[in-house]
């Protein structure tokens, strides 16, 4: 009997041992990126205002869509910034309404996303802050080579707007439309598209599968089934896929309500003190300088340009820093100093004040320029 | 510069042995702690007579079909920075996918574990006692008796940890930094990856990587079963 238990004890012994080193291994893997948050000191901001750290705990999480990481432009931004500025990129890739819920909860310390109406929302609300319009592409109606509802003819037949024409066609006809219905923005897009068409899309056409770009466009191409995807997910899908684009967006002369407009947006360290503010301000501002632009716009897949990018430009652009239907003058009203400020720019010839408002009227995002 | 250089650079070795190191690690570790906890905790309800046990034996069998997104999503709203532990900062971490394999295999683990103890025959018990033996000496015995039965459990919970992927992609966030080493990029969330860009080759690869590991542990695991089954009769 006490053999035995001896025996028993040393395998429960064993046992914990590998626990434990299980447990340690996890905690090397967990801390590792820190290691190195001293190295890169110098090279990161030389201001030194912030002691001996590099840039905030140098560990940035990037809460953003499918469309930015699936198209592997992401991957060469990040390692492009990680070795300028030592500081390692989380990046977490959902939907933009999930990407805002992340960083909603101080669980993020930057969104990239694609909904303007939802970033107005998270803007309004005072978790982000500081948003810059980083680059843009657009969304392309897809669909079966066959076009079995002819929306290739109904766009051109009417003419005015053809991505809702398309969307009418497709109604009519009752082909089957896959929906990504997961709050995202080509998903928000999608149905501001239906509204603007005047059709509540409802019938076992339409199916709303609540999941990401690339499985919606895989399920499209399964089922022959129309939908509507964002340009860069789609061509650098291309090869996996049959579908065509039937629709085009503006970058091929297609219509503005197609156009794919993608913002960067800081968490507000007013309302999570433990967010990595720093890190997130130098991400935003790489990837809305020359170096950052210029890899945006270099970033081909199969031959394709899949963003342009749009943070720099010679002339003022405010609606990108405030909500799209931003009114200064009703905000103003709130505090007796807003109000006071409100007026000294006034006075001091701000004639941009009040018309900058209604340069970006709607709230998807679309802006002519 | 495509859409699928992580399984590409430098023939994708990075990639993929980051991935299979990190499901690695997480699965073993929750499953450590989880036999720790849970085989005592099953010895205890095995070895004891209250009234409600039947209750407690019906809630972990319960726990054995536990969804595992709804077990994400609680672990994530516990740990997330505006959750009661987001003091810890454990949200998208391999932590908290341990935390929540753990809690998805414990039930799994104790639920098998306390039927092989209570399987082991009343006389055998009753010998024990019988031969001068304290109570750890019969846990002991009870133990030796149902051992085959608490290793298959160990790997049960083992192969629910591992081929689990709806909570691990909410707690972890599916992460991998752009040297293509993996933070919490299992095998299972790189298959989702793969699938979601509809390159399914790749994920049936990674999958068929997946099936190996598992096959590896079982049979390590019936190695130790049978290695136990001859040392065992004396």
């Amino acid at each position: 009997m006490t053999i035995q238990r001896r025996r028993l004890l040393r395998v429960g012994l064993a046992c914990s041992v590998l626990g434990v080193a299980g447990c340690v291994s996890t905690g090397s893997l967990g801390s590792a990126p820190k290691k190195d948050e001293s190295d890169g000191d110098e090279d990161a901001d030389g201001d030194g205002d912030d002691g001996d750290e590099a840039i905030g705990d140098s560990e940035l999480i990037l809460a953003t869509t499918t469309s930015t990481y699936d198209t592997g432009l992401l991957e060469v931004i990040n390692s492009e910034f990680e070795s300028r500025y030592d500081v390692r990129v989380k990046t977490i890739s959902k939907g933009t309404g999930a990407s805002i819920r992340t960083a909603r909860d101080g669980d993020a310390d930057v969104i990239l996303v694609h909904a303007r109406s939802a970033e107005d929302a998270f803007l309004r609300e005072g978790y982000g802050v500081n948003r810059r319009d980083v680059m843009y592409n657009d969304f392309v109606v897809v669909g079966p080579p066959a076009d079995p509802a002819g929306i290739g003819d109904a766009t051109t037949a009417t003419g005015a707007n053809t991505a809702t024409g398309a969307f009418a066609a497709i109604a009519e006809a009752e082909s089957t439309f896959v929906s990504r219905g997961d709050d995202s923005g080509t998903n928000s897009r999608e149905l501001s598209i239906w509204e603007a068409a005047g059709i509540g899309p409802s019938g076992t056409w339409y199916r709303e599968i609540g999941k990401g770009m690339g499985d919606t466009l895989v399920h499209a191409d399964q089922t022959g089934a129309y939908t509507i995807a964002d340009r860069g997910t789609f061509l650098s899908m291309a090869d996996e896929i049959d579908l065509e684009i039937l629709v085009q967006g503006p970058i091929e002369g297609g219509p503005a309500l197609l156009k794919n407009s993608y913002g960067i947006i800081l968490v507000n360290p007013g309302r999570h003190a433990d967010v990595n503010y720093q890190a997130a301000m130098a991400y935003v501002g790489f990837l809305t300088s020359p170096a950052g632009q210029s890899i945006i716009e270099n970033y081909t897949t199969n031959g394709s340009h899949l963003f342009y990018p749009n943070a720099i430009s010679a002339e003022p652009n405010f609606t990108q820093y405030v909500p799209g239907d931003y009114d200064r003058e009703e905000s103003g009203r709130m505090t007796p100093d807003r109000v006071a400020s409100t007026a000294a720019s006034m006075v001091l010839g701000d004639p941009d004040g009040v018309s900058t408002q209604r340069v970006n009227p709607d709230a998807t995002g679309v802006d002519e320029r | 510069m495509t859409s699928a250089p992580l399984l590409f650079v430098d023939g994708g070795w990075t990639y993929l042995v980051s991935i299979i190191v990190v499901s690695m690690t997480v699965s073993v570790t929750a499953i450590c702690l989880s036999t720790l906890f849970g085989i005592p905790v099953a010895l205890a309800i095995g070895f004891t007579d209250f009234p409600g046990k039947r209750v407690v034996t019906a809630v972990i069998n319960t726990g054995m079909g536990f969804p595992s997104v709804v077990v994400g999503l609680l672990v994530l709203m516990v740990l997330s920075n505006s959750g009661p532990l987001g003091s810890l900062d454990l949200a998208f971490t391999p932590e908290a996918m341990i935390a929540s394999q753990f809690v998805l295999a414990t039930p799994v683990l104790m639920s098998v574990s306390l039927s092989a103890i209570e399987g082991v025959n009343e006389p055998v018990r009753d010998a024990a006692y019988a031969m001068g033996g304290t109570r750890v000496d019969v846990a002991l015995v009870v133990i030796k008796e149902a051992r085959y039965g608490i290793v298959t459990a160990i790997l049960a919970g083992f192969g629910r940890a591992i081929s689990e992927v709806g909570s691990i992609l909410i707690v972890g966030g599916n992460i991998v930094f752009s040297d293509g080493t993996s933070y919490t990029r299992t095998l299972t969330t790189a298959i989702t990856v793969e699938a979601r860009q509809g390159r399914y080759e790749v994920g049936l690869v990674l999958g068929v990587v997946l099936v190996a590991l598992v096959l590896a542990v079982n049979a390590l695991g019936s190695w130790i079963r049978s290695k136990g089954r001859g040392r065992g009769t004396p």
